[in-house]
């Protein structure tokens, strides 16, 4: 993500977002995707560019504006994460065609890895909504689930299954992400063995 | 096979109780074995049975002192006394004493190779008598003669399930719901679990096993003693972190890894269809090799037989 210049724009709050379309669908879970668009660099074209994604019930995650570099048609390359159902991705697709936007490559999720992960501790008395915010922002990923377990009251320690998606190749980052923000509350990780892990 | 060899076993426990048991079997004679107190010497070999039956009965193994296995005639010491850290005394010496004749050591204590890997190793280079410790990880699994001939090179990492006692109390958990005392004390009237269960539930006996496949590993390139591993044990898994996991189709094991850069223990998710998922007292260790992708080998990781099958074929591997 580090090659040229570059607009990286990270959306908070995907989670919310998609658990308000999970409930007003009462379909599937939003997923992941990611389009790579080619736009003319003009002023106004990656606005007009993410307009038919918001409306047809996308939420964006992140845009990779790859200013420097080129495409063989001699324009830019943008890449836009966003999350919405399953059955909403071919709407937004052909949104975006018809508004005359070259499409390159839909569907090849981004977000192409899910983990699973426990916290254990006193998940409650250390703001659980604030510990996932941060893992959230920190850990470059999305939440896509949570459960939480405190059959023993407050007391006694709790625990928690987080569903991260993370990019390809970036789950053991996310993970490393996770402990640094629990080890900070003090909580325990139990994480999954990632590819490539000692 | 090489020809039978002439045995001098220190520790009289598990392990070197079943050595002097089945060293017959396999060809070779016992001339000596000690225990913490006592010893028993006879260069023509040892009545084995007679030997056990005055440990089992008296509680020693002979008249002698312990010193006098050390000095006696033998082609292999068979260190088995207790695992010890820092210093590892005093198997380190008795391994140093058997290298300085020029006689092979085959270890089932995990000290020496754990704790002070360079000093032996260094040992060894000097002697004509080489070193061997199969049985000081995995008790019956052959994982570091399976490294040897994978070469550690085309090994690029370790990890698996390395302690019975941790890895039967996760599991109890898991199935029945129970929480971490209630099926510790379980496993100690099962005896399962030791009476004091720390060095197993807090994952220092994994670590230690781990820390001897980092070294394998690093040939020498870099020396881990404990102090370089990562270590958490099980006691904080709550029950209801086993359940969450199970609702996703997996569970929660103690896991070691090593590599030639890192040295880690922890509780782990993996799927409950993992390889690495083992049940009960079950270990299970998989390599990371260059060229045969993932090599998985479990079976039975402590007991006495099962140990002493792993020091018996680091004797019959000796010149």
């Amino acid at each position: 993500m580090s090659d040229g210049p570059s607009v990286h724009e990270r959306g908070c709050g995907g989670a919310d977002a998609g658990e308000q379309a999970e409930r007003t669908d009462g379909g599937e879970a939003p997923q992941p995707h990611t389009v790579r668009l080619e736009l003319v660099d003009e002023p106004g074209e990656l606005l007009a560019a993410l307009k038919p994604i918001a409306e047809n019930g996308g939420n964006l995650l992140s845009i990779f504006h790859e200013r420097g570099n080129l495409t063989p048609r001699g324009r830019i390359p943008v890449a836009v994460d966003l999350e919405c159902p399953p059955d909403r991705f071919d709407v937004i697709v052909d949104a975006l065609r018809e508004e005359g936007i070259n499409v390159i490559q839909a569907g090849a999720e981004r977000f192409g890895e899910e983990v699973s992960i426990l916290l254990v501790g006193h998940l409650v008395d250390t703001d659980l909504s604030d510990t996932l915010r941060q893992i959230e922002e920190c850990a470059n990923a999305s939440l896509t689930d949570i459960s939480l377990s405190a059959p023993e009251g407050r007391d006694q320690p709790s625990s928690a299954r987080l569903r991260l998606a993370a990019r390809k190749g970036e789950v053991a980052s996310a993970v490393e992400s996770v402990r640094a923000v629990a080890s900070e509350k003090g909580l325990d990780v139990i994480e999954p063995l990632t590819e490539g892990s000692a | 096979m090489s020809p039978g060899k002439r045995l001098a076993v220190l520790g009289a426990g598990a392990v070197g109780a079943s050595v002097v048991e089945l060293a017959g079997e396999y060809g070779h004679e016992v001339t000596a074995f000690a225990d913490s107190r006592s010893a028993v010497v006879d260069p023509d070999g040892l009545d084995t049975a007679a030997v056990l039956d005055r440990k089992e009965s008296e509680g020693v193994v002979g008249q002698g002192d312990p010193e006098d296995a050390l000095a006696a005639e033998y082609d292999v010491l068979v260190e088995a006394t207790p695992t010890t850290l820092g210093d590892a005394e005093p198997g380190f010496s008795h391994v140093r004493g058997a290298l300085e004749r020029d006689r092979h050591v085959v270890l089932a204590n995990k000290g020496p190779v754990a704790e002070r890997y360079a000093d032996v190793m260094a040992l060894a280079d000097e002697s004509a008598g080489d070193v061997r410790f199969e049985a000081t990880v995995g008790g019956a699994i052959p994982v570091l003669s399976t490294i040897e001939d994978l070469t550690p090179d085309r090994v690029a990492a370790a990890r698996g399930v390395l302690n019975g006692t941790a890895n039967f109390v996760l599991t109890r958990m898991a199935a029945e719901g129970l929480g971490y005392e209630h099926v510790l004390a379980e496993a100690q009237d099962l005896g399962v679990a030791e009476a004091d269960p720390s060095f197993d539930v807090e994952g220092t006996d994994a670590a230690l096993k781990c820390v001897i496949l980092a070294n394998v590993l690093s040939q020498g390139e870099r020396e881990y003693t404990l102090a370089d591993a990562e270590v958490e044990g099980i006691k904080n898994v709550p029950g209801s972190a086993l359940d969450l996991a199970a609702e996703d189709g997996r569970t929660v094991r103690l896991i070691g890894e090593a590599t030639r850069d890192r040295v880690r223990v922890g509780p782990r998710l993996v799927p409950e269809t993992d390889a690495l998922a083992v049940s009960g007292t079950r270990n299970i260790v998989q390599l990371e090799t260059e060229y045969a992708g993932q090599l998985n080998v479990s079976g039975r990781g402590a007991g006495g037989p099962e140990t002493a099958t792993a020091v018996l074929a680091d004797v019959g591997r000796l010149d």
